[in-house]
């Protein structure tokens, strides 16, 4: 399983923060499951879809699309930070 | 040499961190400090309450890349960096950056790295509160050119 978190705006667009996908073969990137929310449409195709700024992050540390996942790792989607 | 993160939700007390960084060597000749806190107008409206939210576990190690960094670029003898969370109101201190060197040079050139990195990678956001309702603040396009700076 993949932890998938959700912070911020992001998740009140989403309606959720926190989600377990199933560490499946296609999922093994970053991108790939950004594809497979996408998929799910509505609120979904609009985080996802590339027109609003997303960052990411794999077990804590900034990721991109292109970093590999494996099962048990702890994804993150958010906005541009703005704390300070 | 030490330093010290905190992310937490209590307000912090400005001068005793000063005072314990300042003194905690006598080989120390400069403490630098930042205080970034909340106002009560942002973009031309009033801003009532504002309600920091970070991602837990990764705040503290971005953080503590950014001083990793900071020691490496620079001689350094001591940072403390705290960031309030939840709720703040106006004049409230939302963060703090003190940094002690033997020399001041050093100790404004990595407050204001720290910061304006912080600014950029350290996973916090804010929420207003406004008359006409809640949003969210937008990361500022200066900020991101602030961190061109840096580079080498």
């Amino acid at each position: 399983m993949i932890k998938v978190l959700y912070f911020a705006r992001l998740r009140e667009q989403l309606g959720t923060g926190e989600e377990q996908l199933e560490k499946a073969d296609d999922l093994a990137t970053v991108g790939a499951v950004m594809e497979r929310l996408k998929a799910r449409g509505g609120p979904w195709a609009e985080v996802f879809g590339g027109d609003q700024p997303l960052l990411m992050a794999v077990n804590q540390e900034m990721a991109s699309t292109g970093s590999a996942l494996q099962a048990g790792d702890e994804l993150a989607f958010f906005p541009p930070v703005t704390g300070g | 040499m030490s330093n010290r993160i905190s992310v937490q939700a209590e307000p912090f007390d400005i001068c005793a961190i000063q005072n314990e960084l300042r003194s905690s060597s006598p080989a120390v000749g400069a403490l630098v400090t930042f205080i970034g806190q909340m106002r009560d107008l942002n973009e031309g409206d009033t801003v009532e309450t504002m309600t920091l939210e970070h991602y837990p576990g990764m705040t503290e190690k971005a953080l503590q890349k950014i001083l990793d960094k900071a020691d490496e670029r620079w001689q350094l003898m001591g940072i403390r960096v705290v960031h309030r969370v939840g709720e703040m109101k106006p004049l409230d201190p939302i963060v703090l950056v003190a940094v002690a060197s033997a020399h001041r040079g050093e100790a404004f050139q990595a407050c204001e790295f720290i910061i304006d990195y912080l600014k950029t990678r350290a996973p916090f956001w804010k929420k207003e509160q406004t008359p006409d309702g809640e949003r969210w603040v937008d990361a500022r396009h200066s900020d991101d050119q602030t961190e061109e700076r840096w580079k080498r």
